[in-house]
């Protein structure tokens, strides 16, 4: 089977040993080559010596989900070779590093092994020791190249991208790689690849390819948040990370002074509380974080549940509960995250599925919050938010900043009584003043106990339950102003699969394959909790519901249970949750034994 | 005196906050009085204060004082970090906050301390009894080894000096004082109003419901007669005549950037100089070690830079900034290109 433009290589390293930037050469060559391709990068807890997997898929029709088997596993750590010769599928390819010296007994004898010095290759290059144990990576580069035929130009210029003006450091990377593609023109004549790629130039103009945490930051920049505080944590930093590098360039006033503040706190606890601090003073305020921390953030959430301060949690989902698998990925916070907290709470909780939605939420999530005055948890997940995905280049954002019900003190003085908690619109969302209004009667005081209308602590049973119940109805408010569902419909289809999250990306695959086996289906993709009613019309018009789901628990599945219970014989939970990004055949599996079933 | 309107046009009545829920003759309720005379007598505008508390006796009592500034009683052992939040939003907010001994020394004891290393700009006040009063009468982390419980039991855990641990995190305005003791506290508020960075100050107040008994070091005669002056504090406000004449030799002024001044006389016999952190150590020590409640100002970091002055924060509160902010739309374009 010889095909374009359609085939799945995988990188088999050591974390430490600089293959990264290699990687990253790799993909955005044949991204800008005009290809649909994704890069997901599988990485262990560890710094330096662990096994680390980078998987790029190229495919025509721009599915770039993860695939369980490869084309081709290039190996270069001889820790792990043996293994790595398992990634690939029966007729395909391994580059094994002969640096590894994996015997040739135990060579897979229905794959391809091609046996390549990679350590001899770019002994010329550099007499640098430290610089060669970088470049052998860059020679695997160089070696594809030839093999897939890329053009030199094209890497030549993704190179120059890449590291901009360090002019030394482009100039011996290309030698590496050109030792490589030497090494395959020379030895490598005979080998014949089933597929091959093919430029499709222009195909990705407009386009980028970016990972959702950083797509978040950009977000973020452009949205108006001010106050972050924060607590590194697997694999959420790089939000951070991302929010002070940009804000640094671009987020400065004409005076030198920065327009934001971000500080490292001593731990989620704390930083949850300066994101609560901030908020209450009127700020654009969030953390971003993980499981753990999220878990270590649940009396705050409460707090500004109750309380109604704005705060926004940007929750990188990874594999719980406890310290888990901190470098895999999950939808394993759904429930912690829409209940968080002792007592009755819900919270708004935001699903971006891609990286234009990271983008998107980044303003989306203070507009919420300020707007609802209460906490927004956004879930994105290690899939989306570590993983490189090809976008659509982001609109710059027009929409203003929506700042919610806050009275000024010339407000104030014509408003007459001001009580913080009164429901004077109907929507469950009460006026605020923030600290700093110059009016007497500006001032109130917030507090986790029991309160009245006026702020005032009460104790009183009525008072509670009006309190209470009032917030429900802003629940009630925030399912009319959340993003709404993406659906694609056709009237005649009777089976409906519903996902969320970084779910998207291979279901979109899984309904092709399940297409092209006859069975037709609906999509559903949440973008946000509360349940709305696009959802509810899309289960109550549908005989079979799929809902795909990356946890044990078919956390979804509860809440609609819980919420939507006259659907819920009528849904059935495709389940996957082994801390790899879902796979299209996996879905595909599911559901299509599940139809043959039932049909 | 409560008619006449300070230098904001305000009396002191403008001042009070709603009636005091605690036991009739808390320590902490003559703490708010003390707050409620140094910001009337400093005249600051209450809309410029935000009150930050966490949770417990003490944390109830900033709805007690300056009813015309927003208060936030928070999460218990919280206080700080919710403060610095504050600060961030809006540093020009002048923050006051009051926590207890189980507040900052137990569950807040690492916020406490991080806050300290960042330097927020607040009046931190520890009411402190030694004692938790809304469960009950347990030992707080603070309670001094053997020290009796109204119910018997002995403390056998060493307590937790908080002004020497605030020396240890780098607090710029490290004092002591005693509830009962408005002519050392209220100058320490004054001073500390004007402080730009951490203002800690440790109260010892009594419990009178469940540590005021024979046997518990914290009681109101074991406070009394243990208590030692570092020396003796007058704050004079701007424009204000100094009335009391003092000896020569033994007082030492400090003129602030308003026009205040404060005035420390000397009492004890060993020397000390407030702008030298090791005799802050060594003063706390020797107290320590003879069982002693020293108070006064112990440490004075005068030209200390708060959080907001590190971070390069604009004059502008963050809370203000709106659309503006909003990069370019060449900007946009400019960082879109790195992932071409």
């Amino acid at each position: 089977m010889s095909s374009v433009n359609n085939f799945v290589i995988t990188v088999a390293t050591a974390n430490g040993s600089g293959s990264q930037s290699s990687n990253n050469v790799l993909v955005r060559t044949l991204f800008r080559m005009g290809l649909p391709v994704g890069g997901k990068n599988l990485f262990p807890s560890n710094i330096q010596g662990l096994p680390t997997w980078f998987t790029i898929r190229v495919n025509e029709k721009g599915f770039t989900a993860r695939k369980r088997l490869a084309d081709m596993v290039v190996a270069m750590n001889p820790a792990t070779a043996s293994e790595d010769m398992k990634l690939v599928h029966p007729g395909g390819y391994v580059l094994l590093s002969a640096d590894a010296k994996l015997p040739e007994s135990q060579w897979r004898p229905d794959v391809h092994v091609i046996s390549i010095p990679f350590k001899k290759i770019v002994d010329n290059v550099t007499d640098s020791v430290k610089l060669k144990k970088l470049l052998v990576n860059m020679a695997y580069v160089g070696v594809l190249a030839e093999l897939l035929g890329i053009p030199e130009s094209a890497l030549d210029a993704t190179i120059e991208h890449q590291f901009g003006d360090k002019s030394s450091v482009i100039e011996t990377n290309k030698k590496a790689i050109a030792a490589g593609r030497a090494y395959a023109a020379e030895h490598l004549k005979d080998v014949d690849l089933p597929w091959e790629v093919a430029e499709r130039a222009g195909q990705n103009d407009g386009k980028i390819l970016i990972d959702g945490n950083t797509a978040s930051a950009m977000g973020m920049v452009f949205g108006g948040c001010t106050v972050v505080a924060w607590y590194p944590i697997t694999p959420s930093s790089s939000v951070v990370e991302s929010f002070i590098d940009m804000a640094s360039e671009y987020r400065i006033d004409a005076d030198g002074k920065k327009n934001f503040a971000v500080v490292q706190a001593e731990d989620e606890l704390a930083s949850i509380a300066m994101v609560l601090g901030a908020g209450w003073a009127g700020a654009r305020a969030m953390t971003a974080t993980s499981g753990p921390g999220l878990s270590l953030m649940a009396e705050a959430a409460g707090l500004s549940y109750y309380a109604e301060i704005p705060a926004v949690i940007w929750d990188v989902q990874r594999v719980g509960p406890s310290t888990g698998l901190p470098t895999r990925t999950m939808q394993g916070d759904l429930h912690a995250a829409y209940y968080l907290s002792h007592g009755d709470t819900k919270h708004v909780v935001l699903l971006p599925g891609t990286p234009e939605e990271c983008f998107e939420y980044g303003q989306v999530a203070f507009d919420l919050a300020e707007r609802l005055q209460t906490l927004v948890i956004v879930l994105s997940d290690l899939d989306i938010g570590m993983n490189l995905h090809g976008a659509t280049k982001f609109a710059y954002p027009e929409k203003p900043f929506a700042r919610g019900k806050v009275l000024s003190a010339e407000q104030l003085a014509a408003a007459g009584r001001f009580q913080r908690y009164k429901d004077v619109d109907g929507d469950g969302v009460p006026y605020r003043t923030l600290p700093g209004t110059a009016h007497p009667t500006a001032a109130y005081f917030t507090r986790g106990t029991g309160h009245d209308e006026a702020g005032l602590y009460s104790e009183n049973p009525e008072t509670y339950k009006a309190n209470v119940d009032r917030l429900s109805r802003k629940l009630d408010t925030a399912r009319l102003l959340v993003p709404r569902p993406v659906a694609d419909v056709q009237p005649d289809n009777k089976v409906g699969i519903v996902t969320f999250g970084s779910s998207h990306e291979a279901t979109s695959e899984a309904r092709f394959l399940l297409q092209r086996n006859s069975i037709c289906t609906n999509y559903m993709r949440l973008r946000a909790l509360p349940l709305t009613l696009e959802f509810e019309e899309f289960l109550a018009s549908h005989d079979r519901i799929y809902i795909v789901e990356q946890n044990r628990d078919a956390q979804l599945m509860s809440i609609v249970r819980s919420e939507m219970p006259q659907y819920s014989s009528k849904c059935v939970s495709v389940l996957h949750y082994d801390g790899m990004p879902l796979d299209p055949d996996f879905v595909y599996e599911q559901i299509h034994a599940a139809e043959m079933v039932s049909t | 005196m409560s008619g006449e309107t300070n230098r904001v046009g305000l009396n002191k009545t403008d001042y009070v906050g709603a009636k005091s829920t605690l036991c009739v003759g808390c320590g902490h309720d003559s703490i708010t009085s003390h707050i409620i005379t140094a910001f009337y007598q400093s005249s600051v505008d209450p809309y410029k204060v935000s009150k930050l508390s966490g949770i417990g006796c003490s944390s109830k009592t900033p709805a007690y004082f300056l009813g015309r500034s927003h208060g936030f009683n928070s999460i218990h052992g919280r206080m700080a970090p919710v403060a610095t939040g504050v600060h961030l939003a809006n540093s020009s907010q002048q923050l006051i906050g009051v926590s207890g001994d189980g507040d900052t020394a137990s569950i807040g004891l690492g916020s406490f301390a991080h806050m300290l290393r960042r330097n927020i700009p607040m009046i931190y006040i520890v009411e402190n009894n030694g004692v938790y009063g809304l469960t009950k009468g347990q030992f707080s982390a603070t309670a001094e080894s053997g020290s009796k419980a109204k119910s018997g039991l002995i403390n056998s855990f060493q307590g937790i000096d908080l002004c020497t641990l605030a020396l240890e995190m780098g607090c710029t305005f490290v004092a002591r004082s005693f509830s009962g003791d408005a002519k050392q506290m209220v100058p320490l508020l004054n001073l500390a109003i004007r402080h730009r960075g951490t203002a800690f100050i440790d109260v010892i107040s009594p419990c009178v419901t469940f540590a005021n008994h024979e046997g518990s070091t914290r009681s109101f005669d074991a406070v009394k007669s243990h208590n030692v002056h570092l020396q003796e504090l007058g704050f004079v406000q701007p424009q204000q005549e100094i009335k009391v004449q003092y000896e020569e030799g033994t007082t030492q002024q400090v003129e602030l950037h308003d026009g205040s001044r404060l005035i420390l006389r000397k009492l004890l016999s060993a020397e000390h100089d407030i702008a030298n952190r090791d005799l802050a150590f060594a003063r706390l020590n020797e107290a320590r070690n003879k069982g002693e409640f020293l108070t006064g100002l112990f440490y004075w970091d005068k030209d200390s830079r708060p959080l907001g002055e590190q971070l390069a924060l604009p004059a502008r509160p963050l809370s203000a900034v709106g659309e503006e902010s909003r990069p370019s739309r060449e900007a946009l374009g400019k960082i879109l290109s790195r992932f071409e």
